[in-house]
């Protein structure tokens, strides 16, 4: 593995995987997706440490792992609010920060959110499989080793230095992370809304579900009213391709929101969740409840617009330069660990 | 059926079904292979993946590079001058299986519910070439059909929670192969040392859309001395 050590895991916390945008073209062998399930957390925690969007990143599941800086490194933490902290001290997310050599980042506990994202200045060096370092667990390949991560692994990057120099950024709107109840998500109906009668179709845009426990990276399984197909209609359909955001009922007429773990799939969609919120989808937990509201294809368009306004508005934006020879010696007394945050951005 | 004119159906912001035909079948195959094909060799622009499937296409594109519309035009366009019959010429596969036992836990079942004996479920496995008309479901998972009428059986009424690699099974008339261990619901009748799905490898998957595929009833021993 090339790179510089730069992360070592203390522990894992239950499902860390390295993750970036996914791998795509690779459909007609059954090779999914993949990825961050929360795509625009990840690409906002690599533009604030200076990386490409599509830099790997880990992927940390309601607990979140332990993790020792073995040199100094830009790092930022997204998506859900695990409550990261440094040496003990909670830390901001949605903006850079630099780990020292020896620093502990960890994570005190879940506010909101289901998967918190770790970016690191120059990208987590894992080796590409088929045009991605994105984990597939199902058959185990990508990310370090094909599976999530242990205690004791050694995370390397790619000339991480360069990095120091470009924190200091941050987001000033972060995207909202799901509340836990009520969780509005924009579809657009179909592709096989034609499958179920108009009052199952009015049933499932007025009911609220509940996310189950049994969800995971393949897909947010919900309980709710029965969503029952037409009579007369087999259980399952001609298996056809899928794309995260997919809200597919089987037989037992209980809606699954596929997140990006299969290629393709045998169940009717009554509805698919609309880009701009998936990464709302993918911050569901267990316990939280979702109602879908079904939106234009105008409407899911200009949402998606907006958000990559907001990240080219990220990317443009202006860098507190820190150079490093303004970092202290981790021994040192920290302005910022007086207020009780390890800030060294005013 | 294949259909006259094709169904568009679109899957949220960002992505186009393209449904051929609602069957399983080798003129439908055709028809999607060769739509597949002319995208792969002609590519559309914003477009990023497509996945081919028994009887549809899904266009997955850049919703801020392209639009389903647009697509659905391109798509009609090509539909025109398509000729189905300018597929590659299939290769054929063998494949060695070791059946029941418990390399093949449903064997016996799937023998009493035809009413014949494992070891006519074995010959009847064999005795036809298989048509792969998809990869799906997981990395390198063939979709093959069609198995002899006799052979014809339900998925398990339960799924197994852990199908081991390498396992043989049938779900009504198609035929497919676990690459890797993973829940399953089909009826397991026996495992081939073959690796479906290596990453490390070009191509990954070991059958392709379009491939023919002879399975070969081979002994614990031999199937031990198998190298890849």
């Amino acid at each position: 593995m090339g790179g510089m050590k730069a992360l070592e895991i203390l522990s894992p916390g239950p499902l860390t995987t390295v993750q970036d945008m996914g791998r795509l073209g690779f459909g007609k062998f059954g090779v999914p997706r993949s990825g961050a399930a929360d795509p625009l957390s990840l690409r906002v925690a690599n533009l604030l440490v200076g990386n490409r969007e599509g830099d790997a990143g880990l992927e940390m599941t309601v607990i979140g792992a332990r993790i020792k800086a073995l040199r100094n490194v830009a790092i930022a933490v997204t998506g859900a609010d695990l409550q990261p902290a440094i040496n003990g001290l909670l830390m901001k997310m949605w903006r850079s920060h630099v780990l020292r050599k020896g620093d502990i980042l960890s994570f005190k506990g879940r506010r909101s959110g289901c998967r918190a994202y770790l970016a690191i200045g120059g990208g987590i060096h894992v080796p590409h499989v088929m045009g991605s370092r994105s984990t597939n667990l199902t058959a185990g390949f990508g990310g370090l080793g094909g599976r999530p991560l242990r205690g004791g692994d050694v995370l390397c990057c790619d000339s991480p230095g360069r990095h120091l120099t470009s924190t200091g950024k941050s987001l000033d709107s972060p995207p909202p992370i799901c509340c836990s109840t009520n969780q509005r998500l924009r579809v657009i109906p179909g592709p096989q809304d034609h499958h179920f009668s108009i009052r199952t179709r009015d049933l499932f845009f007025s009911s609220l579900f509940r996310v189950t426990p049994q969800s995971d990276r393949a897909g947010i399984r919900l309980a709710g009213p029965p969503i029952k197909a037409l009579e007369g209609v087999d259980e399952s359909i001609l298996s056809e391709g899928v794309v995260p955001g997919a809200i597919q009922v089987p037989g037992d007429a209980q809606p699954i929101i596929l997140l990006g773990e299969t290629a393709t799939g045998g169940y009717r969609k009554i509805a698919t969740v609309i880009s701009a919120d998936l990464p709302l989808a993918a911050q569901l937990t267990p316990g939280n409840s979702v109602h879908f509201s079904a939106v234009s294809l105008d409407e899911a368009l200009e949402a998606a617009r907006q958000t990559e306004e907001m990240l080219r508005r990220l990317r443009s934006s202006e860098t507190d330069l820190l150079l490093p020879t303004t970092i202290a010696p981790s021994h040192s007394q920290r302005p910022s660990m007086a207020r009780g945050r390890y800030n060294l951005c005013p | 059926m294949l259909y006259t004119n094709p169904e568009y159906r679109i899957m949220g912001d960002r992505a186009l079904l393209v449904e051929l035909g609602d069957h399983i079948g080798m003129d439908l195959h055709r028809k999607v292979s060769a739509l597949f094909l002319a995208l792969n060799d002609a590519p559309l622009e914003g477009v990023v993946e497509i996945i081919p499937a028994y009887g549809s296409l899904l266009i997955i594109f850049d919703p801020l590079r392209t639009r389903p519309s647009l697509v659905q035009e391109q798509v009609r366009a090509i539909l025109k001058t398509l000729d189905p019959s300018r597929i590659p010429e299939a290769r054929t596969l063998e494949i060695p299986v070791v059946y029941g036992g418990e390399y093949g836990p449903d064997l016996d079942w799937v023998a009493g519910y035809h009413g014949i004996t494992p070891e006519e479920v074995v010959r009847l496995h064999t005795s036809v070439v298989y048509h792969v008309y998809m990869i799906g479901f997981m990395p390198g998972f063939p979709y093959m059909g069609e198995l002899p009428k006799a052979l014809v059986t339900p998925r398990k009424e339960t799924p197994r929670t852990a199908v081991p690699q390498g396992s043989v099974a049938l779900a009504q008339a198609q035929t497919g192969i676990y690459p890797s261990r993973s829940p399953g619901g089909w009826q397991i009748i026996g495992r081939t040392p073959r690796r479906l799905f290596d990453a490390s490898r070009w191509p990954p998957a070991l059958l392709q859309m379009g491939d023919q595929v002879r399975f070969i009833a081979v002994t614990e021993e031999e199937m031990e001395g198998w190298e890849e």
